[in-house]
C-alpha cells in the first residue's frame, strides 16, 4: 500500500504540473492582445506599454511561466485586474458555494441512480426496467441549461415552491442540485444496472440465496458491495463533467460560486482571474481522481499490486 | 416501442437535421426579419412556433440554429478524429519516449473538465463559429487519440501487420492500409456519441454568450434569450430546447444501435 500511495501521489504531481503549464500556455498563446482587449481600442501606445510592463507581459514567455510557477508555489496567484483584490481571497470566498452545489448534485445523482439502477436490474425486461432506461436516456440527452429553466418555470414561477435563483437557505439548493445531478444520475443508473446484472449471476449470490437470506440483505450486503468498484470509478471520472456542468448551473441560478466567477471574469477580460478559476476547478478534479484511485486500491487489493 | 421504429424515428430526425442544415439556406427563410407588432406572439397556424422577443419568427431561427449546430458538430468531429487518430496511432506505433510523452500529454488534457477548457478558450478567443470549432476540437481530440492508441497497440501485434513489416512496407503505408481500416469501427461509434456531446457543448457555449455572434441563431442562445420571458412566452424556451433534445436523443439512440451492430464481440 505505501508504494501504491507514493506512486499515485507522484503521478498526481506530474499531472498537476502539466495542468498548470497547459493552462498558462493556452491563455498566453491565444492570438490577440489581452492588454489591448483590456484597455479598448482608444488606448494610446504608452498606456499599452505601461500596463504590459505592470503585468510582466513584456518579458519572454518562458520567464513569465517561471515567475508564474514560483509565485504559485508560494501561494501567490496575483491580483484581479478588475477588483484589484488578491485572487486567492476571491477564490476562498467563492469556492464553498461551488463545493456545496457539487456535493448536492453528487448526492442527487447517487440517490436517484442507486434505486433506479437496482430496480432496473432486479426487474430486468419489465416495464420498470424500460422506464428506468428511458429516464437514463432522457437524462443524458437533456442539456442542463434547458432542464434548469424548465424546472424554474414549473417549480418556481408556476408552483412557487422554490426560489428562482440565489443562494439563501436549503430550498434554494434544491433546483440547482437536481439540474446538476440529473445527467450524472442517468449515467450512473445505467452503470449500476449493468454491474448488478453481472454480479447477480455470481456463485456467492446463489450461496446467499441458498442460505435463505432476505432479498434486501442479498442486494445491499452482497450484490451492491461487490458492484461498488466500477461505480466508484465512473463517479470519479464523471466528476469532471459535474464540475464543468456546475459552471452552467451556477449561471442559470445566479449561484455565487467559481463557475459564475469564471464567466464574470471572462466578460471583464480579467485573465489572471480566469486562469485561477480554471486552475482551481481542474485541481479539484485531479485531487478527486487521485483520491478515487487510492480508494479503489484500498477496496480492491488486486489494483494495489498491479501498479 | 417497436424495434423498427426505434431506428426509423431517430434516423428521420437526423436526416431532417442534415437536410435543414445543408439546404436551409435555399429555403425562403427570414430568421432576422423583425416584425414589431408580433413581439412574443405565441404559436399560430400561420407561424407554427411563434415569435421571439424582437418579433423574429422562431421556426426560421430554429432552422438557422440547426445549421449552426450541424456546422460545429461536423467541423469538430472532422478535426478531432483526424488529429486524434493520427496522434494516437503514431504514439502506439513508435512506442518508447514518443509514446510516453504523448500519454502524459493526454493525461494532462484528460485532467480538465472538457467543457471548462472550451469555455475558457472561447471566452478568450471571443465569440464566432470558427472559435467554437477550435475550442471544442482542442478538447475533443484526446478521446479519439486514446482510443486509436489502444486499438493500434493491439493491432500492431496482428499477423497481417507483422507480415507487412516483414515484406518491408513503410510505416505510413502500414498505418494507412493495414491499421486504419480496422480502427474505423470503434472510431465511428465514438464519433457518433461525440456528435451528441458537441451539439450540447456548442449550445452550452452559446447559452453562456461565448458561442456564435448575434444575429446568427444558435439553439443555446435562443434558450438563453427565452429564459427572460418564460412566463409570458414559454414557447421561446420550449421550441429550441425540444429541437436540441430531439437531435441529441436521436444521436444517442442511433449510437447505441450502431454499437450493438458494429460490436463484433457481442455477436
Amino acid at each position: 500500500m505505501p508504494y501504491f500511495l507514493l506512486y499515485r501521489l507522484l503521478s498526481m504531481f506530474t499531472v498537476l504540473l502539466g495542468v498548470i503549464t497547459l493552462i498558462f500556455f493556452l491563455i498566453h498563446l491565444v492570438p490577440g492582445d489581452p492588454v489591448q482587449a483590456m484597455l479598448g481600442e482608444t488606448a494610446t501606445p504608452t498606456d499599452l506599454e505601461a500596463l504590459r510592463q505592470a503585468l510582466g507581459l513584456d518579458k519572454p514567455l518562458l520567464t513569465q511561466w517561471w515567475l508564474y510557477m514560483s509565485n504559485l508555489f508560494q501561494g501567490d496567484l496575483g491580483t484581479s485586474l478588475y477588483s484589484k483584490q488578491p485572487i486567492i481571497e476571491i477564490l476562498i470566498e467563492r469556492f464553498p458555494a461551488t463545493l456545496e452545489l457539487a456535493t448536492a448534485g453528487l448526492l442527487v445523482a447517487i440517490l436517484l441512480a442507486l434505486p433506479l439502477g437496482s430496480i432496473a436490474a432486479l426487474r430486468k425486461d419489465t416495464i420498470y426496467d424500460n422506464g428506468a432506461m428511458v429516464f437514463s436516456l432522457l437524462g443524458v440527452s437533456i442539456p442542463n441549461f434547458w432542464l434548469g429553466p424548465m424546472l424554474i418555470l414549473l417549480f418556481s414561477l408556476m408552483l412557487g415552491w422554490f426560489p428562482v435563483s440565489g443562494r439563501e437557505g436549503v430550498l434554494s439548493l434544491v433546483l440547482p442540485a437536481i439540474t446538476l445531478g440529473t445527467a450524472l444520475a442517468a449515467i450512473l443508473g445505467r452503470m449500476v444496472r449493468s454491474t448488478l446484472l453481472e454480479v447477480l449471476n455470481e456463485d456467492y449470490i446463489r450461496t446467499a440465496r441458498a442460505k435463505g437470506l432476505r432479498e434486501s440483505a442479498i442486494i445491499i450486503h452482497h450484490a451492491l458491495r461487490n458492484a461498488s468498484l466500477p461505480i466508484i470509478t465512473i463517479l470519479g471520472l464523471q466528476l469532471g463533467t459535474l464540475l464543468g456542468g456546475a459552471v452552467i448551473t451556477e449561471i442559470i441560478f445566479a449561484w455565487p460560486g467559481i463557475g459564475q466567477l469564471t464567466i464574470e471574469s471572462i466578460q471583464r477580460r480579467d485573465y489572471p482571474l480566469v486562469q485561477a478559476c480554471i486552475l482551481l476547478i481542474s485541481l479539484s478534479y485531479v485531487f478527486v481522481n487521485t483520491f478515487t484511485d487510492i480508494l479503489y486500491g484500498w477496496l480492491d487489493p488486486r489494483v494495489r499490486y498491479s501498479a | 416501442m417497436h424495434n423498427k421504429s426505434q431506428i426509423l424515428i431517430p434516423a428521420f430526425i437526423l436526416i431532417l437535421w442534415f437536410a435543414l442544415a445543408i439546404f436551409g439556406s435555399w429555403l425562403p427563410l427570414e430568421p432576422n426579419h423583425i416584425i414589431l407588432p408580433k413581439i412574443l406572439e405565441g404559436p399560430s397556424s400561420v407561424e407554427w412556433l411563434g415569435y421571439d422577443d424582437l418579433g423574429r419568427p422562431i421556426l426560421d431561427r430554429i432552422i438557422m440554429g440547426a445549421q449552426t449546430s450541424f456546422y460545429v458538430a461536423f467541423g469538430v468531429i472532422l478535426v478531432s478524429v483526424t488529429v486524434g487518430t493520427l496522434i494516437g496511432a503514431i504514439s502506439a506505433w513508435f512506442g518508447g519516449y514518443i509514446d510516453l510523452l504523448i500519454v502524459r500529454l493526454m493525461d494532462v488534457f484528460l485532467a480538465f473538465p472538457g467543457i471548462l477548457l472550451a469555455i475558457a478558450l472561447s471566452g478568450i478567443l471571443g465569440p464566432g463559429i470558427e472559435n467554437v470549432v477550435f475550442a471544442l476540437s482542442v478538447v475533443g481530440w484526446v478521446g479519439f487519440a486514446r482510443l486509436a492508441r489502444a486499438q493500434t497497440l493491439s493491432l500492431k501485434q496482428r499477423e497481417h501487420v507483422l507480415a507487412a513489416i516483414a515484406l518491408g512496407a513503410r510505416t505510413p503505408r502500414i498505418l494507412w492500409y493495414h491499421i486504419l481500416p480496422l480502427l474505423l469501427a470503434p472510431l465511428i461509434i465514438e464519433a457518433t456519441f461525440g456528435i451528441a456531446g458537441i451539439v450540447i457543448a456548442e449550445a452550452g457555449l452559446s447559452f453562456l454568450g461565448l458561442g456564435v455572434q448575434p444575429p446568427t441563431a444558435s439553439w443555446g442562445s435562443m434558450i438563453r434569450d427565452g429564459t427572460s420571458y418564460m412566463l409570458v412566452a414559454p414557447h421561446m424556451v420550449l421550441a429550441p430546447g425540444l429541437a436540441l433534445l430531439l437531435v441529441v436523443l436521436s444521436v444517442n439512440i442511433l449510437g447505441d444501435k450502431l454499437r450493438d451492430y458494429l460490436d463484433v464481440k457481442s455477436h
